[in-house]
């Protein structure tokens, strides 16, 4: 059996869910400060991927960055740079996929922080990035520990959208989900149920770790 | 010398009211604040701490402009450094008591008295959860005075507090607040307590 799907997934799962905590972080504080008709949108916009069928967006992302329209063509003739049927590609489909899984427990987690919290923080003279740091962050830990997992686990099991925009490039794009879809298609099933025990067996020691994480707080992956 | 003269507009289960608050505090003195509950009483000590902001108004601590909304001026909490104590404490969940102290002040040997003053030596490594009620607000009051702040803005810190620790802990904040010349406001529901602690008091109806 081809190892290197799982190789793949797990290097795209890694790798978005190191730029989503990246983005995420400071894009779900801002959102949990306040509230405004600029926030609802983008939250809106954010929220998307959970609803929409993961070929549509996969569809409008392959129309965007390809190289012969717009953005796409813009983006390979200024900076060489060509997203689709790319791994690269993949990368951005899943940042933006696999977004409200990242923000979402975040974002509720610090919303339900009490404002005194940082009001006490900021009355004994620390700046709203110390209070972050130092106050903020280490009393989300098991939303956060929930979040990345979420978004790691949701990476795994991409499909629809990783296909429109990667397609099937073996050691490019062919992701282990894909990997399986494409056993099936030429009736291998023994390699299709390899792949998709390992994926079974990686999702279920990741959930199984946040239980046993989050245990004495009794807070469940889903929540 | 503190001057406060503030308009807040305040949202209460009886409708919209504003709150208006004008007067002068002499540096060093403990001001009792009382009324009833809605009354706007810790909207006050936040706008003073700087986490509200006012409508109209103007406060100025030992000439320095913290707030005029004239010109547009309004200090963050973070240059004020008014010390505040909260109705709900407001701990820090991660902190242990002394990680508290240690966020506020790099000063071993005033951490060490300030638990001293607050009975709670012997729990320095103690998170919030595993603090009686009283030893919390105790800790909130010491958390609040470690950075020495010239204002103390204390929100009902003496509610949970037995008779006899009440009686102990205020004769030695009197003390405290002597030799640091903090200037103190007091938030409290039963201004009995208070009794020959604070020399000033304000009424909010």
């Amino acid at each position: 059996m081809d190892l290197n799907p799982i190789w793949l997934t797990l290097k795209l799962a890694g790798i978005t869910n190191v730029l989503l905590l990246a983005i995420g972080l400071p894009v779900a504080w801002w959102l949990s400060r306040g509230r405004s008709i600029f926030k609802v949108i983008l939250e809106a916009i954010i929220t998307m991927p959970l609803v929409l069928p993961p070929s549509v967006l996969g569809f409008y992302l392959l129309l965007a960055f390809s190289p012969q329209h717009g953005m796409g063509k813009w983006l390979q003739q200024t900076f060489d740079v060509q997203f689709v049927f790319s791994f690269k590609g993949l990368v951005l489909a899943s940042v933006i996929y696999s977004m409200p899984f990242m923000l979402g427990p975040i974002k509720s987690a610090l919303q339900q922080l009490p404002v005194s919290l940082s009001q006490a923080s900021y009355s004994l003279g620390k700046s709203r990035w110390q209070t972050f740091i130092h106050i903020l962050l280490p009393n989300i830990k098991p939303s956060l520990l929930t979040a990345i997992v979420l978004t790691f686990a949701h990476t795994l099991g991409e499909f629809g959208v990783v296909l429109m925009i990667g397609g099937n490039i073996p050691n490019v794009t062919r992701v282990a989900s894909i990997a399986v879809y494409d056993s099936v298609e030429q009736m291998d099933y023994s390699t299709a149920n390899a792949y998709s025990l390992i994926l079974f067996a990686i999702t279920f020691i990741l959930v199984v770790s946040v239980f046993v994480f989050n245990k004495y707080r009794l807070k469940s992956p889903l929540e | 010398m503190i001057r406060i003269d503030i308009e807040k507009k305040l949202k209460t289960y009886q409708g919209k009211q504003v709150l208006k608050i004008a007067g002068q505090f002499e540096r060093g003195s403990i001001t009792k604040i009382y009324g009833p509950s809605g009354a706007g009483k810790t909207t006050f000590l936040k706008v003073v701490a700087g986490f509200l902001q006012p409508e109209k108004g103007n406060i100025v601590v030992d000439d320095i402009i913290w707030l005029d909304t004239v010109s547009k001026i309004s200090l963050p909490p973070q240059q004020r450094m008014a010390g505040f104590v909260f109705q709900d404490y407001a701990l820090f969940p991660n902190m242990a008591v002394l990680e508290h102290l240690q966020y506020a002040t790099k000063d071993a040997a005033w951490i060490d008295r300030l638990l001293a003053i607050g009975q709670l030596e012997t729990l320095t490594t103690h998170k919030p959860e595993y603090l009686s009620g009283g030893q919390q607000q105790r800790l909130a009051i010491l958390r609040a005075l470690a950075t020495k702040p010239k204002l103390l803005l204390m929100d009902e810190p003496f509610s949970a507090l037995d008779p006899k620790m009440k009686a102990e802990l205020i004769g030695e904040l009197q003390l405290l607040f002597k030799e640091l010349g903090t200037t103190v406001f007091i938030v409290s529901h039963n201004p009995q307590e208070l009794e020959g602690l604070a020399e000033n008091e304000l009424m909010i109806p």
